[in-house]
C-alpha cells in the first residue's frame, strides 16, 4: 500500500487533499457540535454554538469530503468497477460518507427546530436529540477513516 | 491487515485528531470574544478540555505512529525530505500551539481571579484578555502550519 501511495500520479493528489481536508473539517465541526451541546446544560448561547458549529464547519466539510471522494473514486477508476467487486475499505467508507450525510442532514434539520424553538424557551430536548446524532456520526466517521487508511482486506 | 497499515491509520486518525482539536478551539475562540463575564468565560472550560486532550493525543500519536512508519515501511526514511519537513512543521506547530494557550489562559485566570474577590459582572479587562491578538495570531500561524504539514503528506515532495 505504502509503495502504491509513492508511485500515486502527482494528478490523483488534489482531489485526495480536497477528499481528507473535508472529511477532518467535517470530523472537526463534529467535535465541536457534539461537545458544545454537550457542554451546555441548558444554555440557549450555548446551544446555539453548538448548532452553528454543525451547520458552518460539519456540513460545508461534508461536502468537500463528498465531492473529492467522487474526483478522486474516478481518477483511481473506481467508478468502473462492478458493484460488489469494490474493496471492503471502499464500500465502508462510501457507505458510511452517504448514510451519514442523510443522518447530519436530520440532525441539522432537528437542531434548527430546536434552536428556533430556544426563543419560546423551548428546543432542548431537539438540540440533545442533535447533539446524540453527532456523537453518532462523530463515531461512525472514526471508524470510516479507519478504514479508508488501514484498507482492511 | 498488517501491523503497518494499524500504525497508518492510527497515524491518520491522530491527525484526524489534531485538526478536530484545532478546530473546536476556533469555535471557543469566536464564542469567548463576547464573553465579559468570569461566568462566561469559565463556562468554556469543560469543552476548553475537550479540544486540548484530542490535540494533545493527536500529536503525540502522529509523532509516535509516523516515526514508526518513517523506519518500518520500506522506501521511506526518516532524513526525506519530507518527512524532515513534516517534523520541523510538527515542533513549530506544538511550540507555538503551546503559546497560543498560555495566551488563552490569561482570560482564564482573571476569571478565576474576578470570580474568588466575587466579582461576577462584566470586566473590560476580562474581554480584553479574552480578545486577545496575539492569541488569534498564534492559533491562525498553528492551523496554517497544520495545512502544510497535510499538504506535505499528501503531496510527499521528493519522495
Amino acid at each position: 500500500m505504502s509503495v502504491i501511495a509513492a508511485i500515486r500520479p502527482d494528478s490523483w493528489n488534489f482531489p485526495l487533499f480536497l477528499h481528507v481536508l473535508g472529511a477532518m473539517i467535517l470530523v472537526g465541526g463534529l467535535l465541536s457540535g457534539a461537545s458544545t451541546l454537550g457542554f451546555a446544560r441548558g444554555d440557549g448561547r450555548f446551544l446555539r454554538l453548538g448548532y452553528w458549529s454543525l451547520l458552518v464547519i460539519s456540513l460545508p466539510g461534508w461536502v468537500l469530503m463528498r465531492i473529492g471522494a467522487g474526483w478522486i473514486s474516478s481518477k483511481e477508476g473506481w467508478d468502473d468497477v462492478p458493484e460488489g467487486l469494490e474493496p471492503r475499505w471502499l464500500s465502508i467508507g462510501g457507505f458510511i460518507a452517504d448514510v451519514g450525510g442523510l443522518v447530519l442532514l436530520v440532525s441539522l434539520i432537528v437542531g434548527g427546530v430546536g434552536v428556533y424553538r430556544l426563543r419560546e424557551g423551548k428546543g432542548s430536548g431537539l438540540l440533545r436529540a442533535t447533539m446524540i446524532l453527532s456523537l453518532v456520526l462523530l463515531v461512525a466517521y472514526l471508524v470510516a477513516v479507519w478504514a479508508m487508511s488501514g484498507k482492511p482486506d | 491487515m498488517s501491523f503497518d497499515d494499524w500504525m497508518l491509520a492510527l497515524h491518520v486518525l491522530s491527525a484526524f485528531a489534531v485538526v478536530s482539536g484545532l478546530i473546536l478551539f476556533w469555535v471557543l475562540i469566536v464564542a469567548v470574544r463576547r464573553a465579559d463575564t468570569p461566568e462566561g468565560t469559565l463556562r468554556m472550560g469543560p469543552v476548553t478540555v475537550v479540544a486540548g486532550a484530542a490535540i494533545g493525543i493527536g500529536l503525540g500519536g502522529t509523532i509516535a505512529f509516523g516515526v514508526w512508519l518513517a523506519f518500518s515501511v520500506g522506501g521511506y526514511d526518516i532524513w526525506n525530505g519530507w518527512i524532515v519537513a513534516a517534523l520541523v512543521f510538527w515542533v513549530v506547530a506544538t511550540a507555538l500551539g503551546q503559546r497560543a494557550n498560555t495566551a488563552y489562559m490569561a482570560g482564564t485566570k482573571k476569571a478565576q481571579e474576578l470570580q474568588a474577590a466575587g466579582q461576577t459582572g462584566p470586566s473590560a479587562e476580562l474581554l480584553a484578555l479574552n480578545r486577545t491578538p496575539k492569541g488569534l495570531v498564534l492559533q491562525f500561524v498553528v492551523s496554517i502550519v497544520v495545512l502544510l504539514i497535510l499538504i506535505d503528506m499528501i503531496w510527499k515532495p521528493g519522495a
